[in-house]
């Protein structure tokens, strides 16, 4: 993952939304996906293009859960706190995972392998407590599984 | 493929679809929502691919990969056609018996079928299953006979018929009048009747007016909508197309979730086919009437299911709400006329409009017209989206649909309505389910998750848990809502910790009173709901909490200890194997115990403790005995014991 984005790709994103100012979340989130944080300089550049004060770009930013302006580690670790995991001892497997990683929710590890954040319903209640590593779905997770589940990426 | 001009295309156009079909073909239907997906039903999907490739059997056996099915617990399903044979908990191993047996045998795969808990019954049908079997799916039930990637089985099953009537047949005065015979209530959260909403829109002055759909759904544990604009989006974008029609606008928005990228996905192919087709975009049907629809997609903010919230966000800026003393359906998106409905009211106006707010109305109850699909999820047995009349009553869908409670458990509390909601007791089940009704109980319909709770939920901790998902999620505007449930989240986790003091309760009763009052939207004013049913019907736990130190349910972790039971422990060594905190001392016939400064109160020796021992109990509210003394810790077998 480089530091930057180069220019042209942001110009690029922008053009797809006809530069249209009402279209900054819609950027943001495009950049969000390729690039996983939006770094100063990207988001100055949003700000230009897009003739949006940076004020309203650091405000939607820091918002709007989606995003994030800090770099990401190379694994994402969703942990559903959803109510159907809740009542099914999501706390349990969370807990397990800040012990195991040394980070809390919305963290990323000093050395940028593990980022951790909550998340509100995945969708496969059945399958709840649901932890979601990289994409990949671990369902009916104990604390016990949890932690073998982690070791593979160790 | 052309633009169908009139509905006299779309019907030629759709009888040579079905020309080309045969329903007597073999065609296996496979779940892909996002449930199944995640219970591998992509591997599925790949082997039965695989196997069709292997058998030489392209073209004469179909695979048809549909979305959400409902009974997500035995996912991945599979329903083999035109026998409708239902396999539940399908692996890719289990594909190649699938075709020689079935496919080519027209045998049963005994194994693979539902098998009835109580009586274990092998259940081949779908529609005999308890679970489907006492549902009445009119909105979700096409969801698992079409792919939700095919136009063409849209329009197979009458897709866009209910279009074709409205702007041909009908005039939009019509359309209003026959959504408000309806009494079609916004599936959203506050049952506010559709029609009332669109009229108000459509004799707003202006000229530019928009149709919103609200798929912002953002309830934990609610994914309702998620299925259905996942599994079936044609039938939202028609609906929003009729109320487009019935109001007057000519642009249509679709705020969807950034977390659901397959409803993302499949919505913006349906855009784009609909637009080859004509059934969005200038002079639809030959009526005249245009019409556009551009996704929105939201970064994440609970705030922005909310109406005013969600129209400032669609606007490019922070999700805030505004106050409403103008309604957003007079002055809403770019201070323009705006209808905003959830995804499952779009999806209703279809069926309205194709077969007549009469037959509408037959479902239902007096207050609630027609059937409302919820999410059955938390301690139930069969976890799914079910679809039930309104008026059905709780006891209903919780034991003849969802089975009850697993793990021979009691059933304490159902939680409706997400964060704004509340919990409703075992002595209220038989309560009809309604806006009106739940209301009343102090909960409220909501989106329409259900979570079910047993015995082992601790109902503050359950205030608890939405007060932290509420201050979290509160957008910061208003004064009440900011710091007021801040301040209540700390005083029921307090509680839940044990820190709770006298004079709490009466504390939080007057927060609540505050944000209901003050609060600038519907997030403040219901945040108390799920603090004051819970008071309301189990303020025993509360004072158990605060006056005990002691968690009734056993559940808050600051409240409780695990303790080995010197009687009951035969040292089989499970729990000190698997603990992860190497908190348990132990060893070969020797009385296992736990040292409780470094116990992180896991649980983990709770679960693994054989049943027939049952050495691990959980304790709260009383110190935990002390060890057994080194000397007398040589476990005697319980066989030799007198």
């Amino acid at each position: 993952m480089s530091a930057v984005m180069d220019n042209e790709r942001i110009d690029q994103i922008v053009a797809k939304h006809d530069g249209e100012p009402s279209s900054l979340i819609q950027v943001l989130l495009e950049i969000q996906s390729e690039h996983h944080w939006l770094p100063m300089d990207v988001l100055k550049r949003v700000s230009q293009k897009l003739q949006v004060p940076m004020t309203r770009i650091q405000h939607i930013a820091t918002f709007y859960k989606a995003f994030s302006l800090v770099p990401k580690g190379s694994h994402e670790i969703h942990i559903c706190v959803g109510t159907a995991c809740h009542v099914r001892g999501a706390q349990r497997v969370l807990d397990m995972v800040e012990d195991m990683t040394g980070i809390k929710p919305g963290e990323t590890d000093l050395d940028l392998k593990f980022s951790l954040e909550t998340v509100n319903c995945l969708g496969c209640c059945a399958l709840g407590p649901v932890m979601e590593i990289d994409g990949k779905t671990h369902g009916k997770m104990t604390p016990a599984e949890t932690a073998d589940v982690l070791k593979n990426y160790n | 493929m052309s633009r169908l001009n009139s509905p006299a295309e779309l019907e030629e156009f759709r009888q040579g679809i079905l020309s080309k079909r045969d329903p007597d073909k073999p065609c296996i239907t496979l779940c892909t929502g996002s449930a199944c997906l995640a219970s591998g039903s992509a591997g599925v999907a790949e082997a039965i691919e695989a196997e069709i490739e292997k058998q030489g059997l392209q073209g004469q056996v179909e695979i048809r990969k549909t979305g959400c099915h409902g009974f997500c617990e035995r996912g991945p399903i599979i329903v083999k056609n035109p026998e409708g044979i239902c396999y539940f908990q399908i692996e890719p191993g289990d594909v190649p018996e699938i075709f020689s047996e079935t496919v080519k045998e027209k045998k049963i795969v005994e194994r693979l079928l539902y098998s009835d808990p109580d009586s274990g019954e092998k259940i081949v049908h779908e529609d005999e299953i308890p679970f489907y079997k006492n549902q009445e799916r009119l909105v979700f039930g096409s969801n698992g006979s079409i792919d939700p990637k095919s136009i063409e089985d849209y329009l197979a099953i009458g897709g866009y018929g209910a279009l074709a009537k409205a702007l041909v047949g009908m005039s939009s005065e019509e359309v209003l009048e026959e959504v408000k015979k309806s009494n079609l209530r916004g599936r959203g959260g506050g049952g506010f009747p559709a029609g009332i909403k669109w009229e108000g829109s459509r004799n707003a002055p202006g000229d530019i007016k928009y149709v919103i759909v609200n798929a912002d759904e953002g309830d934990p544990g609610a994914y309702m909508d998620r299925s259905l604009l996942e599994g079936n989006p044609h039938a939202i974008l028609e609906g929003l197309t009729i109320g487009a029609y019935a109001i007057g606008a000519c642009e249509g928005y679709i705020y969807v979730r950034q977390e659901y990228p397959l409803a993302v996905e499949n919505v913006m192919l349906a855009i784009k086919q609909a637009e080859e087709l004509g059934f969005l975009g200038e002079n639809i049907l030959g009526s005249g009437f245009n019409f556009k629809v551009i996704v929105h997609q939201g970064a994440g903010a609970f705030v922005c299911g909310e109406s005013t919230a969600l129209m400032t966000a669609l606007e490019g800026r922070v999700g805030e709400p505004r106050p409403k003393y103008i309604r957003s359906n007079i002055k809403g998106l770019w201070n323009r006329p705006s209808v905003l409905n959830n995804v499952e009211t779009w999806a209703n106006v279809p069926l309205i409009i194709s077969k007549g707010a009469e037959w509408f109305t037959q479902f239902g109850t007096e207050g609630s017209k027609g059937t409302k699909i919820f999410s059955l999820v938390g301690k139930i047995t069969n976890t799914g989206l079910v679809e039930v009349p309104m008026g059905m009553t709780l006891r209903d869908i919780i034991f003849k649909i969802g089975g009850g409670i697993p793990g021979g458990k009691k059933f304490k509390a159902v939680q409706t309505g997400g964060p704004s909601g509340g919990c409703i007791p075992e002595e209220l089940l038989d309560l009809e389910v309604g806006f009106d009704e739940l209301s009343k109980a102090g909960s409220m319909m909501g989106s329409g998750g259900m979570i079910v709770l047993d015995e082992d939920t601790c109902m503050v901790d359950v205030a608890r848990y939405f007060m932290a998902f509420l201050a979290d999620e509160s957008c910061g505007k208003c004064v009440p809502c900011r710091e007021g449930l801040r301040q209540m989240l700390k005083i029921l986790t307090n509680i839940t910790e044990g820190r709770g003091k006298e004079g709490d309760i009466e504390l939080l009763e007057e927060l609540s009173e505050t944000a209901k009052e003050a609060a600038l939207c519907a997030l403040g004013q219901s945040a108390p709901n799920p603090f004051l049913s819970t008071l309301r019907y189990f303020r025993d736990e509360y004072e158990a909490h605060i006056k005990e130190k002691r968690c009734p349910a056993l559940s808050c972790k600051e409240l409780i200890a695990y303790y080995i039971d010197p009687d009951k422990c035969q040292a089989c060594g499970r729990c000190l194997k698997n603990c992860p905190a190497e908190a348990i001392i132990g060893g070969k016939k020797k009385i296992h115990i736990i040292d409780q400064e470094k116990c992180t109160k896991c649980g983990t020796c709770f679960e693994v403790c054989p049943a027939k021992f049952a050495a691990v109990t959980k304790i709260s509210g009383v110190p935990v005995p002390p060890p057994v003394p080194e000397e007398e810790r040589t476990v005697i077998k319980k066989s030799k014991k007198q």
